[in-house]
């Protein structure tokens, strides 16, 4: 449990790079490298404006011709598609190169409104930069300039402004090559080009805010902060994104201490300088009216009314303290928490309460062990160049975002080969070396065909070609790493954990990725906020040194929770920034867990079912507005940062369970941010060496939960046998924009989440003789039928049904019952 | 809603089935559809797309780049006038005058009747017989004002069969026997030629 990662491995002695000259002086370039960047790196900025780093440079602009002389005399070439040659002589001050740089400013200013002084952009533009630094200053054209529709919306939340457009292809570059999302194109031709989207319709790619942040001038800006600040009233801090485990580096920015923009930080290591738009544009619930910020408690006639907050953490002290033992007493949540807190609601709740009912999963992740236990990989080994990554989960798109475009560049761009084991076809589509889709409870199946080279005739719906190309890339000598996740709700984990120990047994080098959704969620499980574990992955017989106890046996996690409440012998429920009503699979165990529950503590940022139904809330202040740490899916530690003040009387998480512990006459050992992380450099293994103010430009933490000195144990159980002819296997995954409370709580995003559907395969839907789009009756087991509307989708295999968690329309847990290690539907025609 | 019809759909299939990419063949049923509709529908461009696996998006700005296909219905008769130099000099632009009189419409307007269109245009490369215009793409050679006028009432009395509708590219359709179709494998397939690995690789 060391650092792992050592990044500037390369030694300079050993390939001293290719030598040439710069204004005069002599460096040496990477072999490869192109002129603009062996430039930057020696400190000679080149004016540019199509040229993006993380894109393929296209030379559209010419902004960034330079005098180049090979040997053949001097000439302009465009720096940004020129890799250095040895003894190539260069000059970026020369009179052809700034006469180049001002004609070609002067150009593009040509067809340019000038309306900087109402442009978002204005103050932090790059034509507008490099006009002053390195234009004419003056126009010779007095002809009448072109004119469109100022800004257009492109989708809900871009607009377009054309007038303004250099038609330098970032954007559209991104799009295609990035995102995977060709919705904007450039159209027309000559002085005619415009980028734009196909008429009606919309640029609807999850990525999109990506193409304003790059855009080089105010053509395409952001509808959430239009006009809602200057660049230079701005104030800018950087941290870590929580939206989801891949913990994209992210600038705060602020006006007015309130949160107005987020903006993707280049980071190597994460997600390179891209946002989904749930990460770049979710600060709008910072500060949403529906934010918690007064703690209350329920009166007499049962409404939630605001109390003081002695009063209200007295009531939770006698909520914890009532039950005659700690088994009585029930946590869910934790993964909205920074890791800071984390521990210390940990430290409260097993280190001076010995209670084990917590769980920081709601039912919808993966098996503590696995994710603690697995060997891991950095998202940078499984997208190294000849990589082959094994995806036994989600569709990565739906899930993280970013973590998808990193994947997408190794397979598109490094020979990465991707074998997907997903219920149904991804969002990688036809770039897929090898493709199985198999039927839930056959996951673990497949996988075991696939350890033991049985793979010379199709299995299920699996051909033998496909199989036998996943057997070879999975046992090939190629680095594999298998991502791991929930790729259906409807199917038990104990399928996932066998087909993870066929895996192993194939490949035991194999490295592996845990994509679950939840933001700190593996901080969560990391400082034990799951059953069974202390700080730091220790079984519950390990002693933490400076902890008053521990708990004595295992306890139970989210469904076991819910359970003993439904049976009575749960008498305390705490919620950590959990919503189980909505947010668990299993909807009607959750309510029936709700009726029975004595006391309900919550603890939390807004207003969700579950906190609506508490005796106690306790606000809390959420992201943006705290100091704290993050640990992302690969083990990385890197730091949130505080840019705002937190509303009204709400407290960050950590403060409060210091409050709750000392009302209750303990003492968790820490009144400041920095007790507290001295208390978790000492007692939690592999924290001592943390520096937790590494808060640098783009600095990139260590990983720092390699390998543990455990196994988790996994056996490999027998395939669940297929469904009748009248059934169909339930698939229930997730997408990007759901109902989330905080999806919602965002003024732009929540118009975003759509209507579910039940889609099955073609051929099902035609033997089940149901036109695809219309309504038919669906069944679980002998449950009551509901009428739902069913498409046809050649995504999903013959055999099973697919629907989405937690949208509007169709409704996924009426389907889910808990305990079942796959669910099977009936659907007839009305 | 024009879509491509059902011959037409089968035919795309048969042009598609000739490139090694699908998308390859996105240029020929860009013509298959203006052919079908004198112009490229909105609905086609759609269609295009879900054919050859790309988006719409995609399909449009790529057909926008080439002048030659509409997106607005056009005349049945596209009457093309050039005014490049050699035209210029022997009368192309009094020429497109008297035809903007004639007609009554200016360059991009189509008639009333649905029956022309009128462009100006550059060079078509047939200066040696200046002035000259196109109809439907098919060359007129050194037209005075009465060539012109005599043109016009043939297309309207119909007696030019010579002259196909607006978008047909060729009365004869070229079809490639199975046994004659050569090299239809993706690179992807067939690896790159050696040359081409050789570069990449330094
Ligand atoms: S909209 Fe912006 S990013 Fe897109 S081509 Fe125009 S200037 Fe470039
Ligand atoms: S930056 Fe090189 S051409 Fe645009
Ligand atoms: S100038 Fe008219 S055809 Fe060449």
């Amino acid at each position: 449990m060391t650092a792992t990662e050592n990044p500037e491995s390369a030694s300079p002695e050993t390939n001293p790079g290719v030598p040439f000259t710069l204004n005069g002086v002599e460096f040496h370039a990477n072999d490869g490298e192109l002129l603009i960047d062996a430039a930057k790196r020696h400190g000679v900025h080149i004016p540019h404006f199509c040229y993006h780093p993380r894109m393929t440079p296209v030379g559209m602009c010419r902004m960034c011709l330079v005098e180049v002389d090979t040997g053949r005399g001097a000439g302009l070439q465009p720096s940004c598609m020129l890799p250095v040659t040895p003894n190539m002589k260069v000059n970026t001050e020369s009179e052809p190169t700034t006469k180049a740089q001002d004609g070609v400013l002067e150009l593009l200013l040509i067809n340019h409104p000038l309306d900087c002084p109402v442009c978002d952009k204005g103050g932090e533009c790059p034509l507008q930069d490099n006009a002053y630094a390195f234009g004419p200053g003056e126009s010779r054209f007095v002809e009448e300039k072109r004119h469109y529709e100022k800004p257009i919306p492109i989708s809900d939340l871009v607009y377009l402004d054309r007038e303004r457009c250099i038609l330098c292809d970032r954007c559209t570059r991104f799009a295609s090559e990035v995102a995977g999302d060709p919705l904007i194109h450039f159209i027309g031709r000559g002085a005619q080009t415009e980028v734009n989207t196909f008429p009606e319709h919309e640029f609807s790619s999850y990525f999109s805010g990506n193409t304003v942040q790059i855009c080089p001038v105010g053509a395409l800006t952001a509808k959430p902060y239009r006009f809602a600040a200057r660049p230079w009233d701005l104030s800018e801090t950087e941290s870590t994104s929580m939206v989801d485990s891949t913990g994209a580096r992210v600038a705060l920015h602020s006006s007015q201490d309130r949160l107005v923009r987020i903006q993707g930080v280049d980071s190597d290591a994460t997600n390179w300088g891209w946002l989904s738009d749930k990460e770049r544009f979710i600060y709008e619930a910072t500060d949403s009216p529906e934010r918690l910020t007064e703690p209350l408690v329920r009166d007499g006639s049962g409404d939630a009314v605001p109390t003081r907050w002695n009063n209200a953490v007295k009531q939770v002290v006698e909520a914890l303290a009532r039950p005659s033992d700690p088994r009585r007493i029930g946590v869910i949540g934790g993964a909205r928490l920074t890791l800071e807190s984390q521990y210390a609601w940990a430290k409260l709740l097993k280190g001076l309460g010995a209670v084990d009912n917590i769980d920081a999963q709601l039912g919808d992740g993966l098996p503590a062990e696995l994710v603690l236990g697995l060997p891991k990989a950095t998202i940078d080994s499984a997208c190294q160049p000849g990589g082959v990554v094994v995806l036994l989960g989600p569709d990565l798109k739906e899930e993280l975002p970013t973590l998808y475009l990193r994947l997408r560049h190794a397979i598109q761009f490094d020979g990465v080969s991707l074998v997907e084991i997903s219920p149904r076809v991804t969002s990688f589509g036809d770039t897929v070396a090898a493709r199985l889709n198999p039927l839930p409870g056959a996951t673990g199946q497949i996988a075991k065909a696939l350890a033991d080279g049985m793979v010379g005739t199709s299995i299920g719906r699996s051909s033998a070609e496909e199989l036998s190309a996943a057997h070879k890339l999975l046992i090939s000598d190629r680095p594999v790493t298998v991502i791991l996740g929930r790729g259906n709700l409807a199917e038990s984990t104990d399928i996932i954990a066998s087909a993870v120990a066929s895996l192993r047994r194939a490949n035991p080098n194999a490295k592996f990725l845990t994509a679950l959704r939840r933001g700190n969620v593996h901080g969560a499980l990391e400082m034990g906020l799951t059953p069974g574990y202390l700080p730091g992955a220790q079984p519950l017989s390990a002693a933490v040194d400076g902890w008053d106890m521990a708990p004595r046996s295992r306890g139970l996690d989210t469904a076991g929770i819910l359970k003993s409440a439904v049976n009575g012998t749960l008498d305390t429920l705490v919620l950590l920034g959990a919503d189980p009503l909505t947010d668990f699979p299993d909807s009607k165990l959750a309510a029936a867990a709700f009726e029975r529950v004595g006391t309900v503590i919550s603890v939390d940022t807004f207003m969700t079912a579950s906190t609506g139904r508490a005796d106690v809330v306790l606000p809390a202040a959420m992201f943006g507005e705290v100091d704290g740490t993050f640990l992302n899916l690969e083990g990385r530690i890197s730091p949130v940062q505080a840019k705002v003040t937190s509303p009204g009387q709400t407290r960050a998480d950590w403060m409060i369970a210091a409050e709750v512990a000392a009302a209750a006459g303990g003492d968790l050992g820490f009144t400041t941010l920095a007790e507290l992380r001295s208390d978790i450099a000492a007692n939690v293994p592999g924290f001592s060496d943390v520096h937790w103010d590494r808060t640098g430009h783009g600095a990139d933490g260590p990983v720092i939960t390699g390998i543990r000195s455990w196994e988790p144990t996994l056996t490999e159980t027998a395939p669940i046998p297929p469904a009748d002819d009248y059934g169909l296997r339930l698939v229930v995954d997730r997408k990007l924009w759901d109902n989330g409370t905080m999806t919602l709580a965002a003024a732009s995003l929540k118009g975003q989440v759509g209507d579910a559907v039940m889609s099955v395969s073609p051929a099902d839907l035609a033997r089940l003789r149901i036109p695809s789009g219309n309504e038919a009756s669906v069944a679980v087991g002998g449950g009551d039928a509901r009428t739902v509307v069913v498409m046809s989708d050649p995504r999903v295999p013959v055999g099973a049904a697919h629907v989405p968690f937690h949208l509007n329309g169709v409704d996924a847990s009426d389907f889910l019952v808990t305990g079942q290690p796959v669910i099977d539907i009936r659907i007839q025609a009305l | 809603m024009s879509r491509l019809n059902e011959a037409n759909v089968e035919l795309a299939q048969e042009i598609i089935a000739r490139y090694p990419r699908r998308k390859s063949a996105l240029i020929p049923l860009l013509h298959v559809a203006q052919e079908q509709n004198g112009y490229v529908t909105t609905a086609a461009m759609e269609h295009l797309a879900e054919l050859v696996g790309i988006t719409p998006a995609e399909v449009l700005g790529t057909a926008s780049f080439y002048e030659m296909f509409k997106f607005e219905p056009q005349g049945k008769y596209m009457v093309n006038i050039c005014t490049n130099i050699s035209c210029q000099l022997l009368g192309g632009e009094e020429l497109l005058h008297h035809a903007e009189k004639t007609l009554g419409i200016r360059p991009g307007g189509t008639t009333d009747d649905g029956l022309f269109t009128l462009e100006d245009v550059e060079c078509m490369a047939a200066c040696t017989e200046a002035p000259c215009l196109q109809v439907n793409y098919r060359h007129e050679y050194r037209l005075d004002h009465d060539d012109f006028d005599t043109l016009i009432s043939e297309l309207r009395s119909g007696s030019r069969p010579d002259i196909p509708d607006h978008g047909t590219l060729g009365l004869v359709r070229q079809h490639i026997p199975d046994g004659r179709m050569a090299g239809i494998d993706s690179p992807e397939k067939t690896g790159s030629p050696e040359w081409f690995t050789a570069r990449s690789s330094n």
